[in-house]
């Protein structure tokens, strides 16, 4: 499939494409997604780890809100086609935050997370697999220049809007650089763990649970089960019983809301959750660690931590 | 609850958001009027349900207590009247094709005849409730009670795009071909969810419809 090809040159092509050789298991285009639709049904979707999103689109002279790549678990291989025309050079400008891959160009040189890279036309860039965390952020100066949805271009793998996930063969057209690139070679980043630590704001519906299984969410590690997605990561540990049985009316849900199913075992709610839900949620996960929670890979060992808020 | 203090039941829902719990649709449906036309500074997002309103907001542009507080006020303001978010919109008019494959179970499990069951489902002015399960998927308030109704004990892998089902005391209308567990009672040819239109769907939440069937 080839993208809606934007902005054209005077000879009717694009100034720069990403040509995708290898999506890995999942690459999708992100940017901070659909806030502000959920009324009429629209997730928010957008970066799963918004913090690595901004942060590699800074690093290469973009807005914060640039398109990227979200690449899970590496693997990602593609070739840039950078035509110089005009003042446009043969060379354009990435950067990779997020899971720190080892990364790689075709003349053998290894590219450092968390910086700009220059990349010259026709090369090739591949990303191994991960040390630690999942999702991966490959920012190019001018963006990914995909039609947008709703004022967006992320794709939102429940509700279908947006394009669909990356596949071997596409071709990305990239918007042309605005601005100049800000003078930073590096920008260094606390390493990420399989251990991870969540701090969760009690409630709305902490009070449908015995006090004993609010004191297990809190002491007990759970554990993230390969059945997680953009939707949401699902735990392994002591399911948690509730005190109130019967149903709770559907009600909104906050992005990193804890969902307890009927069997018990909570669902943290990502990017790509359903607006609304009805089971009840026992906690949210801090704004401040979502980024964080994008980054969980299956086996990882979680904790939770009561916050204030 | 003596010696607590008045007031709605504000709970929150993370670092960022906040439940307003209310006695029920047309309560829902009045506030997110009122927060809709004054919107207290920093909110970012109303989502109204069944009894709940779910308020986000930017917890740099406002503090929990200043919002609370801002939210108690509005409810204050509540009438009770049916003056909806939606109200200004015309009545939406969706024909319907009565031709759903679970037409004859619904005439079997009601009692009704065929022809009953079509004149008490095209009967009401329906509200829509709130959105949730795809864009453009409105819940639909109203349905008569002969025809509240539970999901199928089988849900179907796949329901076509603008079918007009029942279930849970809710009519709805799949926007997209999906899987599903309602009844389906019938078919529309009106398109739910356009990106093309503003706002891409019809039935947005307070919006009043009827059911008009064609043959």
């Amino acid at each position: 499939m080839t993208f809606d090809s934007r902005p054209l040159t005077l000879d009717g092509r694009p100034s720069a494409l990403l040509e995708i050789l290898s999506p890995g298991p999942l690459t999708t285009v992100q940017d901070l997604g659909r806030p502000g639709w959920a009324h009429i049904g629209v997730p928010g979707s957008g970066a799963a780890d918004q913090r690595a999103l901004t942060l590699a689109n800074r690093l290469v002279g973009n807005p914060e809100g640039a398109a990227a790549l979200e690449t899970t678990y590496g693997g990602l291989k593609l070739r840039l086609h950078a035509k110089s025309r005009g003042s446009q050079p043969s060379v354009r400008y990435i950067a990779l935050t997020g899971a720190p891959c080892p990364a790689r160009l075709d003349d053998g040189r290894l590219i450092a997370p968390n910086a700009p890279v220059a990349v010259y036309d026709g090369q090739v860039l591949e990303l191994a697999l991960p040390s630690s965390g999942l999702r991966t952020y490959l920012a190019v100066r001018g963006g990914i220049d995909v039609a947008p949805s709703l004022g967006s271009r992320s794709t939102d793998l429940l509700s279908g809007l947006g394009p669909p996930p990356i596949t071997a063969g596409d071709v990305l057209a990239l918007g042309a650089p605005e601005g100049g690139l800000p003078g930073v070679d590096v920008a260094p980043q606390p390493p990420l763990s399989d251990d991870i630590t969540l701090r969760v704001v009690a409630g709305p519906r902490d009070d449908w649970f015995t006090d004993e299984s609010v004191r297990t969410l809190y002491a007990h590690d759970w554990e993230a089960t390969s059945r997680s997605n953009r939707i949401g990561i699902r735990f392994d540990g002591p399911a948690l019983t509730r005190r109130k049985e019967g149903e709770l009316p559907a009600e909104g849900m906050a992005r990193g809301a804890l969902q307890v199913p009927p069997n018990g075992l909570p669902v943290l709610f990502l990017a790509d959750h359903p607006v609304t839900g009805g089971y009840p949620v026992v906690g949210v996960v801090h704004t401040k660690d979502l980024p964080l929670a994008g980054q969980i890979r299956p086996g990882a060992r979680v904790r939770f931590l009561p916050a204030r808020h | 609850m003596n010696g607590q203090p008045q007031g709605p039941i504000v709970r929150r829902a993370g670092s960022a958001a906040v439940l307003v719990e209310l006695d029920g649709l047309d309560a829902v449906l009045e506030l997110h009027s009122i927060l809709r036309s004054n919107t207290p500074a920093g909110v970012r997002e109303l989502l109204p349900a069944a009894r709940t309103l779910f308020v986000a907001y930017d917890p740099k542009a406002t503090a929990y207590d200043t919002l609370r507080a801002e939210l108690a006020d509005r409810v204050g303001r509540l009438t009770g009247e049916p003056a909806h978010t939606g109200a200004e919109l015309a009545v939406l008019d969706i024909p319907v094709r009565y031709d759903g494959p679970d037409l004859a179970a619904v005439s079997a499990q009601t009692g009704m005849s065929v022809a009953d069951v079509i004149a008490r489902h095209t009967a009401p002015l329906y509200t829509v409730a709130f959105a949730g399960f795809a864009p453009g998927f409105g819940y639909l308030v109203g349905t008569d009670q002969t025809l509240h109704l539970p999901r199928r004990t089988e849900p179907r892998t796949a329901v076509p795009s603008g079918a007009v089902a029942v279930a849970g005391g809710f009519t709805g209308i799949y926007p997209r071909s999906s899987p599903g567990g309602w009844q389906l009672l019938g078919t529309t040819t009106l398109s739910m969810w356009d990106e093309r239109r503003d706002p891409p769907a019809l039935l947005v939440p307070g919006r009043s419809v009827r059911l008009r069937a064609v043959g």
